[in-house]
């Protein structure tokens, strides 16, 4: 019987002829935590009595870290400990990683057919890559860190076509806002989406990252690229261990197909208080106090590229303050020797180091009553970026930029032709 | 799980999002009781202080949706909510309840604030004893209902191990 990805790669790891519907108990080759999810894992590993399987184990701090403060001091450093004491190898220490799903993306982790779980719901992001990659709470983390496997339930899959050019400004984040707002925020529950089509084919790995990352944002359990040469590409040199590329059957069931032209698609943003609730750029007339662009969302060194072509040779709005947050090290490190970093500074931006910090409302550009922040980021729930009376506008990094120089919510061909 | 569980309802609309449940800013601690105090501080902040243990909240679509953090269930379970009843939930909170010991009902139950509410597990039925409206739900799959009996995910992995602790 024909299969989809997620049937192909849940039948793989499970070794069971699995189709939609089906619970599986399948093995799962990287199990990650951050430092907010993490301390519960440690704390029911630690109940369990057991070994760890250590190679398996993944331990990144990023939301709130640097510190936030004390209570997050003492969280980064029950990570730290568990690390040393299990002897993981895989844990990444501030100014040596960032961002944890691009940081996954960039030290080989990831890669097609792989069965990722991750204590983080963005872990959809892997799916970009084609592998089947999705979020989980800590104690289940914890008792894949004995194990090395977990149940799924084998989920129907839903597909995607994106066909023709995209628009110049048009971005990966453009195209799953698009989604979005046509299927809702439940609109993919439990599911796993399948994007594809020319237009998809065409845009960066980078772009496509930003895609699967907001599946989650229409409730979907995985949201799966097929992989290509780009794909290959990018592991060269970076991925750990071999690995497959795995496709879906041409005749596999899907629970429904939608098409979109691509060509139709223009920079979108998300007015508050859903990802959903989206409306054309151009089309939204609000002034701005912040412009964020950062996140595991939009926070890849080709967004940076695309915001500073943006700011060269213009200043933030008066009024506004611009943050741009690189996702990782190598992120940063490429925004130094590009030159951006200086961009984004003579523009009269704030760049900081590596963090998840403001994107979910820590710290480092959390939002007074009443302000409202466009932002590359992923969620604009209700005090999701801090004042339950603030309002976040999601949108592409080049909507982001473009409303940083205007001072408003502004189409990026307004900016730059 | 006790079988039969009775509460007063706390009603809530679709897409409740775990940052409403618990705001990321106290992700500082695991303590049900601390996590409890700030639970829907910003969407409902007579809640925390007025709930009462077995209460249950009565849901629309969606629930739980938003980031994968298990201190959003804690949360609830701290404040003493016995049961959700919801139309339907985001995946990663169904299963982080389930791994913790909540039960969470998939049912649509018309309800007001303060209505008692009955639900009972095994017979798969949720009442409004209030308005006397009644709704069935579907058990679970087999093997989640194997969890629930043996007392969540860390029991059946602990047998699994061999662990006799």
């Amino acid at each position: 019987m024909a299969k989809t990805v997620a049937e192909k790669i849940l039948s793989a790891k499970s070794k069971k002829d699995a189709h939609a519907g089906e619970i599986v108990e399948a093995s799962v080759d990287y199990v990650m935590v951050n430092d907010i999810t993490g301390p519960a894992a440690f704390d029911e590993f630690d109940a369990l009595c057991s070994p760890i399987l250590r190679d398996k184990v993944v331990l990144i701090p990023d939301h709130y870290v640097p510190n936030k403060d004390v209570a997050s001091a003492k969280q980064a450093k029950k990570m730290r400990d568990f690390a040393k004491k299990h002897k993981v190898r895989n844990y990444y220490e501030v100014g040596t990683g960032g961002v944890c799903h691009q940081l996954m993306i960039e030290q080989g982790f990831v890669a097609p057919g792989r069965l990722i779980v991750g204590a983080d719901s963005h872990t959809c992001s892997y799916g970009a890559l084609g592998a089947f990659a999705t979020g989980i709470g800590s104690t289940e983390a914890a008792t894949v860190f004995a194990r090395g496997v977990l149940w799924f339930r084998v989920p129907e899959s839903m597909k995607f076509v994106v066909d023709g050019k995209l628009g110049k400004h048009v971005s990966g984040k453009d195209v799953i806002l698009t989604i979005i707002g046509d299927i809702g925020v439940e609109g993919a529950r439990y599911a796993s989406m399948e994007v594809e089509g020319g237009s998809i084919a065409s845009l960066p790995l980078a772009d496509r990252i930003t895609i699967s990352n907001m599946g989650i944002e229409a409730g979907a359990k995985a949201c799966m690229i097929p992989p290509d040469r780009k794909v290959d590409e990018y592991l060269k040199g970076r991925v750990k261990g071999r690995y497959k590329q795995v496709f879906a059957d041409e005749d596999a069931s899907y629970s429904d197909t939608r098409e979109y032209d691509g060509t139709r698609i223009v920079p979108l943003v998300a007015k508050p208080y859903l990802p959903s609730n989206v409306a054309p750029a151009s089309e939204v007339d609000i002034e701005i106090d912040q412009a964020y662009l950062g996140s595991c969302t939009n926070g890849r060194i080709e967004d940076l590229r695309i915001a500073a072509k943006m700011l060269k040779g213009n200043k933030v709005h008066k009024g506004v303050r611009m943050l741009v947050v690189p996702a990782t090290k190598e992120v940063f490190d490429l925004a130094v020797k590009e030159g951006l970093v200086k961009i984004f500074s003579d523009a009269g931006a704030y760049v900081s180091g590596p963090t998840c910090g403001a994107c979910l409302g820590g710290y480092m550009g959390v939002l007074a009553p009443g302000e409202k922040c466009v932002s590359s980021t992923n969620r604009n729930f209700v005090g999701r970026m801090g004042a339950k009376e603030s309002e976040v506008y999601l949108a592409s990094p080049a909507v982001v930029a473009a409303s940083a120089v205007k001072g408003r919510i502004t189409d990026p061909s307004e900016v730059s032709r | 799980m006790k079988n039969e569980l009775r509460g007063k309802a706390w009603v809530f609309g679709n897409n409740v999002d775990t940052d409403q449940i618990v705001p990321a800013e106290h992700l500082v601690t695991m303590d049900e009781d601390e996590l409890a105090k700030h639970a829907f501080e910003n969407a409902m902040p007579e809640f925390a202080c007025s709930v009462k243990k077995g209460d249950i909240i009565v849901a629309g679509r969606n629930f739980g949706c938003g980031s994968s953090r298990e201190h959003a269930p804690r949360a609830l379970m701290g404040a003493g909510i016995s049961c959700v009843v919801a139309e339907s939930f985001a995946r990663i909170f169904f299963r982080n309840a389930i791994n913790i010991g909540l039960p969470v009902i998939e049912a649509k139950l018309a309800s007001k604030p303060g209505d008692m509410i009955t639900v009972n597990l095994k017979a798969g039925k949720a009442r409004n004893d209030t308005t006397g409206k009644e709704a069935e739900f579907e058990g679970y799959p087999p093997f989640v209902m194997m969890l629930i009996e043996k007392g969540g995910l860390v029991p059946y992995t602990k047998e699994m191990l061999g662990c006799r602790k």
